[in-house]
């Protein structure tokens, strides 16, 4: 079995409430190390098989149209994870 | 002949009664449609309430986008058919691209619950058409991922077209580009809007007015408009 793993942020122009909400608390924590956060999202596709040029095109296909809203993210990665 | 208004019920959809409610007292007949069956059941016009349908999974309405009955709902659409999204529903119909740009989480990240005053802004859509230009309504607001955002281009294309079809007025509570409320197609027939007119439909139930508690019914002018827009196009 092998594993397709998408990332999708939001895009840089878009303000990520989450990631500004997480960036605030962290300092309270004592974690005063990082400058900003930003929130995305990581999705695993697992596949049955090899994943062939075919599935990793459909696997693109479906970030672009499914996993993510280009309105608002972009597709950072789309990649085969080797176990 | 009575119009008969559809509201759609997806899993996890909350206002499919108070939006029947609603068509019910503006003098339409609400028809229940259920989002596994790709069955308008000769509706005239339809409602996509709100609500959290499929649990916000992925992004607040996308998964409802590929529910059997929404294809035949973005059909209706392009062919004229008078189509209202609120709240979860106005994120169905971005999702479904019948209306451009999209919804993130508020701002500040709180769920905001309070009677919001809005500006009616174009008063020549199906869902509108017997607001004025320019009135100011209260209805009710609840939300988390309200804030409306579009690059600056749509937004320009938006404000150039008169396709803003409502705005905030005192407060903008999420964060929205340009205190937008509320949007509408080209072409008039497809409105969304985050703010809940089903739920200021009745005396008694409705936001407070300067009349009495509880008495604003300014929602109720969005079920007539459509009334009136299907009797003025059979």
């Amino acid at each position: 079995m092998a594993t397709i793993v998408v990332h999708v942020m939001p895009k840089p122009e878009i303000l990520d409430p989450q990631g500004k909400a997480v960036g605030a608390a962290l300092p309270r924590l004592g974690f005063d190390q990082f400058a900003g956060v930003r929130q995305g999202k990581r999705f695993e596709l697992t596949v049955d098989g090899e994943v062939t040029d075919e599935v990793l095109a459909k696997a693109r296909e479906a970030a672009e149209t499914m996993l993510s809203n280009p309105v608002i993210e972009d597709v950072v990665s789309v990649a085969i994870e080797e176990n | 002949m009575t119009a008969r208004i559809g509201v759609v019920t997806f899993p996890g959809t909350l206002d499919d009664r108070d939006a029947a409610r609603a068509v019910r007292l503006a003098g339409a007949e609400p028809v229940s449609l259920f989002h596994a069956e790709p069955d308008l059941k000769d509706v005239d016009a339809i409602v996509l309430p709100g609500g959290f349908s499929y649990g916000d999974y992925l992004r607040a309405g996308a998964i409802s986008r590929f529910s059997p009955i929404t294809e035949k709902i973005v059909d209706a659409a392009n062919g004229g058919m008078p189509v209202l999204g609120i709240c979860n529903g106005f994120q169905v119909l971005t999702e479904v691209h019948l209306l451009p740009g999209s919804m993130i989480k508020n701002e500040h990240l709180h769920f905001i619950c309070r009677d919001q005053t809005l500006r009616v802004e174009n008063a020549d859509t199906d869902w509108t058409r017997e607001y004025e230009a320019g009135q100011d309504i209260i209805v009710p607001l609840k939300n988390q991922d309200g804030q409306y955002v579009a690059d600056e281009h749509t937004l320009d294309e938006l404000e150039a077209e008169g396709r803003v079809a409502f705005r905030y007025v005192g407060w903008n509570p999420n964060g929205s580009r340009r205190d937008i409320a509320g949007i509408t197609n080209a072409r008039g027939n497809v409105v969304g809007l985050m703010p809940h007119p089903e739920h200021a439909v009745e005396r008694g139930f409705g936001p407070d007015s300067t009349e009495d508690g509880r008495a604003g019914t300014d929602g109720l002018t969005f079920f007539t408009s459509a009334i009136s827009s299907l009797l003025a196009n059979p």
